[in-house]
């Protein structure tokens, strides 16, 4: 699979994303966001961080650097995107994804592992990952309080895009196993044509042997399933 | 010149946690009459021009592009003479 990892000023999850990556056998490159060159990938990853110092809004700032055009125009053709943390604020800035990414409820940054539980199987990341399946994955961010309108949860729900929601370690979905406030519990969702991802999550942080969960890696070889039977 | 004097606010229908945590914290300090409290941006943006149709223009399509986001907040704004 040929990765490409976008880095922002501020991105720093992009060596962790690059890492994961190449160490999993696949082409990776790294790619600064002043470039104009995607460099032909089969997916691009928008890493986590601080883009612009979350300057006005997290992400807002980050949408209008050069490389954002190209990821749009890869993503409106199908290419797969996969925005992590500060990538998936970024993606609802492009207006890739829908909804915004406010504070969380508790006004902290929060940093813990996380128990998430899959929604659906039917998406590039998590083909072959039964419903339910419950990850570990690690979060850390301050404006993850996913919100949407009415309208638009309802859509998100119709058209099955929430992939994760977070949950505890039995797979129950409720308040208290939301760790900051998301509308539904929500932790990742696609777009209609199901080609592009974002997540609060971090599934680069949980998929090396070092580190308490490798359950980042179930996301990864779902990708992996999905690029060989589409080869 | 023209300077824009604009508020971007959370939408009525979003909640606003630090609002909320302010709240909290007036109650504590006594004001009980205090229902509710919501934070906005304010932000001034000054313009080498004085043709004021083309800068209302110009500001509506900057808060439309990057100072708000539409999902989530709306705006106002004022624009007032500089010297």
């Amino acid at each position: 699979m040929r990765v490409s990892v976008v880095t922002f000023p501020g991105s720093n999850c992009d060596n962790d994303a690059y890492s994961v990556f190449a160490s999993r056998g696949h082409d990776a490159k790294m790619i600064w966001h002043k470039d104009s060159d995607l460099q032909s990938p089969d997916l691009v990853i928008i890493p986590g961080g601080f883009s612009y110092g979350d300057y006005l809004r997290c992400g807002a700032l980050a949408r209008f650097s050069p490389i954002v055009d190209e990821v749009i125009k890869f993503a409106r053709k199908g290419g797969l995107v996969m925005g992590i943390c500060n990538g998936f604020q970024i993606l609802t800035e492009t207006g890739l994804l829908p909804g915004a990414l406010m504070m969380n409820q508790s006004l902290s940054f929060i940093c813990k592992h996380q128990n998430l539980c899959v929604q659906s199987s039917n998406s590039p990341f998590t083909k072959g990952l039964e419903v339910g399946t419950v990850l570990d994955i690690p979060i850390a961010h301050k404006e993850g309080n996913y919100f949407i309108d009415d309208d638009g949860l309802k859509s998100l729900i119709d058209n099955d895009q929430i992939l994760f929601r977070y949950c505890d370690a039995a797979g129950n979905i409720s308040p208290e196993s939301n760790p900051n406030g998301a509308l539904y519990n929500i932790a990742g969702i696609v777009n209609e044509a199901r080609n592009v991802l974002g997540m609060m999550p971090h599934p680069e942080r949980s998929a090396t042997d070092s580190v308490p969960s490798q359950d980042g890696r179930r996301i990864f070889e779902a990708l992996e399933r999905y690029i060989e039977q589409r080869a | 010149m023209l300077k824009a004097k604009i508020f971007v606010q959370l939408k009525a229908s979003v909640l606003d946690p630090q609002g909320k945590a302010v709240t909290n914290s007036l109650h504590k300090l006594g004001y009980q009459s205090v229902t509710e409290t919501r934070i906005s941006k304010y932000i001034e943006v000054t313009f080498n021009s004085d043709d004021e149709t083309a800068t209302r223009n110009e500001v509506e399509q900057i808060c439309n592009n990057l100072l708000a986001n539409p999902n989530t907040e709306s705006y106002h704004y004022e624009l007032v003479k500089e010297n």
